[in-house]
C-alpha cells in the first residue's frame, strides 16, 4: 500500500468526524473517495495532508508516519492536493503559482538569493522549467503570464492541478474537481486524471460527487458514510451495493414509503 | 518588480474565453505611464546609472546641510527596505522596527567604545544580535493575527527602549556618546560627505538585495504565505520558517542602518529609537507602497524630505505636512508608486 490509514478517529468536541476508518490507496490507482455530504470526506483529505491532527489512530505514506508532521512536511513526503474551492493564490501569475509547488524540493535560501550563488541561479531555472512543463502536461501553456484569477474556472482549476504537480507527488489528492466544470470540460479531467496516473505514475485519490465521471475514472472505490467506511471495491460493485444506495438515499422503508 | 519570466513559448491555445480577459488596462496616469516607460531592462540601467551619477555628484553641488539631509534620506531608504520585507512582502504588520535599528546601534555602541572593539570586527556581532532580536520577536508571535502583532511589536520596541534607559552599559537616559569613527584602509571616515557616500553604498546594496530576494524563492514564499496561508502550507511551504525568515532578514536590515547610524552621529540615545520612529518608518512603507521596492525607496525620501522642504512654514509644516500624507493616502490609498498589474 502506498497510503495505509489505520483505524483513524477523528472528533471535534465531541461530535465523531471519522470513525475507525481502515483505508488504504495503492501505488498507481485511480481510487475515488464518495459519500453523502457531511460524511467525512473531506475531513478525511485533511487528516491525510496534516491539517486536522486524528485523536486516535496511523496512516502512513510508503511506511513514514504522517500524524504528527505538519501539512507542508507531508506535502514533502509525496501527498499533493488540491482544495474543494479553488484557492489559487490571487494577484499573482500563472506561473508563480505553479512555482509554488517546487518549494518543497529546492533549498536555496537569503544568502544564496542575495549573492545569486551560480547553484541558486541554476535552481530558479529548473524551478522555471519544471513548473513550464507542469502548466505544458495540464495544457495552459502559454498562459502562464496571465493573473491567475482571470482565468476561466475550468482553467484555473488546472492552474491547481499543475501546481500539485510541481511537488512532485507519489499521491494526489483531488477534492472535487469536476465541481463547476461543464461536460466537456469533464471528460478533458477524466483523461488528465488518467494521463497523471498512466504518464506520471502518480497515484490519484478523488472525492467527487458526479457519479458518472467516478464510475468512469475509478479502479476501485470507498463509500464514506457518517464518519465510517461502508463499503469498498471496483465501480461494478460499489454501484450494486444495497447499503451504498441506502447511505445516498438516506432513508429507511418507512421514510421510502412517505 | 521584476516577475516576468520570459515567455518561451507562443500562445498556440485559441482562447476560448471572453476576448476582453487579453487587454490589460492601458497605462493611464502619470505614474503608470512612468513606470511603464522603464519597463525594458535597457532603460531600467539607464536609469540606475543616472540615479547613482546624481547620488555621486550631489555633495560636489550642493551644501553640507543638503548633503546632511540626504544622508538620513539614505538611511530611511536602508530601513524602510527593510521593514518592506516584513511589512510588505510578508504581510506581517510590525509597529516596534526602531528595536532593531536600536540593537545594532548600541552592539555597536557598547562594544566599540566600552570594549575598544575594532569597529568592523564588531559589525558581526551586531548582525547576530538583530538576527537574535528577530527571532525573539518572531518566535512566540507568529501565530497571531496582524491586529494583535501590531500591538505585541509595539510592546517590543518599548520594552527595548526602556531597557536601553536603564541599563547601565546603555548609559541610561543620556545614551553612548563619542562612538569612534570607523576607518576602511587607512581612510578615516569622518567628514558628512564620507558618511553621506557610505551610505549611498549601503542604500543601493540594500536596493539589490531587496529586489534579488524578491525574485527568489523566498520571495515568493512570502507572497504564498501573506496570500493564503493554507494553500502555501498545502505546497510544502513551511509558513512559520518563512515568516520567521522575514523578521531576521528585516532585523539585519534594520542593524545595518543602526550600526552605521551610531558610528555617524557618534552618539546614541534612547530617544533616537522611539515608537514615532517605528511609525515614520512605517509611514514611509505605506506611503510609497507596500512591497514596492521603488514606491518604498519614494516614501523614504518623502517622510524624511517633506518636513525639510516645508521649513519655511515654520511652526505650520508638521500640520501641512500630515494634511499631505492624507492627501495621498485618500487618492492613492495602497500607495503612490501604482500596481504593476491591475
Amino acid at each position: 500500500m502506498l497510503l495505509q490509514l489505520k483505524q483513524v478517529s477523528l472528533s471535534f468536541a465531541g461530535n465523531t468526524v471519522l470513525h475507525d476508518v481502515d483505508f488504504g490507496v495503492e501505488p498507481g490507482r485511480i481510487h475515488s473517495l464518495i459519500g453523502p455530504n457531511g460524511a467525512g470526506k473531506t475531513s478525511m483529505f485533511n487528516v491525510i495532508t496534516g491539517f486536522y491532527r486524528p485523536q486516535q489512530g496511523e496512516i502512513t505514506l510508503d511506511g513514514e508516519p504522517i500524524v504528527k508532521r505538519k501539512p507542508h512536511a507531508v506535502t514533502r513526503l509525496g501527498i499533493a492536493r488540491t482544495f474543494q474551492n479553488v484557492r489559487l493564490f490571487r494577484e499573482m501569475s500563472v506561473l508563480e503559482n505553479v512555482m509554488a509547488g517546487q518549494h518543497c524540493r529546492t533549498r536555496s535560501g537569503a544568502l544564496a538569493a542575495i549573492l545569486r550563488l551560480p547553484s541558486q541561479r541554476a535552481e530558479e531555472r529548473r524551478i522555471l522549467e519544471t513548473s513550464l512543463e507542469c502548466l505544458d502536461f495540464v495544457g495552459l501553456l502559454g498562459h502562464q503570464d496571465r493573473l491567475a484569477t482571470n482565468l476561466a474556472y475550468g482553467h484555473q482549476r488546472r492552474v491547481e492541478i499543475a501546481r500539485a504537480l510541481a511537488t512532485q507527488p507519489k499521491l494526489l489528492l483531488l477534492d472535487e474537481p469536476a465541481a463547476g466544470l461543464n461536460s466537456g470540460e469533464k471528460q478533458a479531467l477524466i483523461e488528465l486524471i488518467r494521463r497523471i496516473r498512466d504518464e506520471r505514475g502518480v497515484a490519484v485519490l478523488l472525492i467527487e460527487h458526479d457519479m458518472s465521471l467516478v464510475m468512469n475514472v475509478s479502479e476501485r472505490i470507498s463509500v464514506l458514510d457518517h464518519g465510517s467506511l461502508i463499503t469498498e471495491g471496483d465501480p461494478h460493485t460499489v454501484q450494486n451495493d444495497p447499503k451504498v444506495i441506502e447511505a445516498y438515499l438516506g432513508q429507511d422503508d418507512e421514510e421510502l414509503a412517505l | 518588480m521584476d516577475r516576468h519570466s520570459p515567455s518561451t513559448t507562443p500562445d498556440t491555445h485559441k482562447p476560448d474565453f471572453h476576448e476582453s480577459d487579453f487587454h490589460e488596462p492601458r497605462p493611464r496616469n502619470l505614474f503608470q505611464r512612468l513606470y511603464a516607460a522603464f519597463e525594458s531592462p535597457g532603460r531600467r540601467r539607464a536609469l540606475h546609472l543616472a540615479i547613482i551619477a546624481i547620488l555621486i555628484v550631489t555633495p560636489w553641488i550642493s551644501s553640507q546641510y543638503t548633503t546632511v539631509i540626504l544622508t538620513n534620506a539614505l538611511l530611511y531608504v536602508v530601513l524602510c527596505l527593510g521593514l518592506n520585507i516584513v511589512v510588505g512582502y510578508a504581510g506581517l504588520l510590525d509597529l516596534g522596527y526602531a528595536a532593531f535599528f536600536a540593537v545594532g546601534a548600541y552592539t555597536i555602541g557598547i562594544l566599540t567604545q566600552q570594549f575598544g572593539v575594532n569597529f568592523w570586527a564588531a559589525i558581526p556581532f551586531a548582525l547576530l544580535a538583530a538576527a537574535l532580536a528577530g527571532v525573539i520577536i518572531g518566535g512566540p508571535t507568529l501565530r497571531l493575527r496582524s491586529d494583535y502583532l501590531a500591538i505585541v511589536t509595539l510592546g517590543f520596541g518599548e520594552i527595548v527602549r526602556f531597557t536601553a534607559r536603564n541599563l547601565e552599559i546603555t548609559g541610561g537616559a543620556s545614551g553612548l556618546s563619542h562612538i569612534p569613527e570607523p576607518s576602511l584602509f587607512g581612510w578615516h571616515i569622518d567628514s558628512s560627505i564620507d558618511f553621506y557616500y557610505v551610505f549611498v553604498v549601503l542604500a543601493v546594496l540594500a536596493y539589490i538585495a531587496s529586489q534579488r530576494l524578491f525574485d527568489s524563492r523566498l520571495g515568493r514564499a512570502w507572497l504564498y504565505v501573506r496570500h493564503d496561508e493554507d494553500a502555501a502550507e498545502a505546497m510544502g511551504i513551511n509558513r512559520v520558517a518563512t515568516k520567521l525568515a522575514a523578521y531576521v532578514i528585516g532585523a539585519i536590515f534594520g542593524a545595518i542602518g543602526g550600526i552605521f547610524f551610531s558610528v555617524n552621529l557618534g552618539a546614541i540615545s534612547p530617544e533616537s529609537f522611539s515608537f514615532q520612529q517605528s511609525v515614520l518608518i512605517l509611514l514611509a512603507v505605506v506611503l510609497g507602497g507596500m512591497g514596492k521596492i521603488p514606491g518604498v525607496i519614494l516614501g523614504a525620501f518623502i517622510v524624511v524630505l517633506g518636513p525639510e522642504l516645508l521649513r519655511d512654514f515654520g511652526t505650520l509644516r508638521l500640520l501641512i505636512f500630515a494634511v499631505l500624507l492624507l492627501l495621498i493616502m485618500l487618492f492613492r490609498p495602497s500607495g503612490i508608486w501604482p500596481e504593476k498589474r491591475s
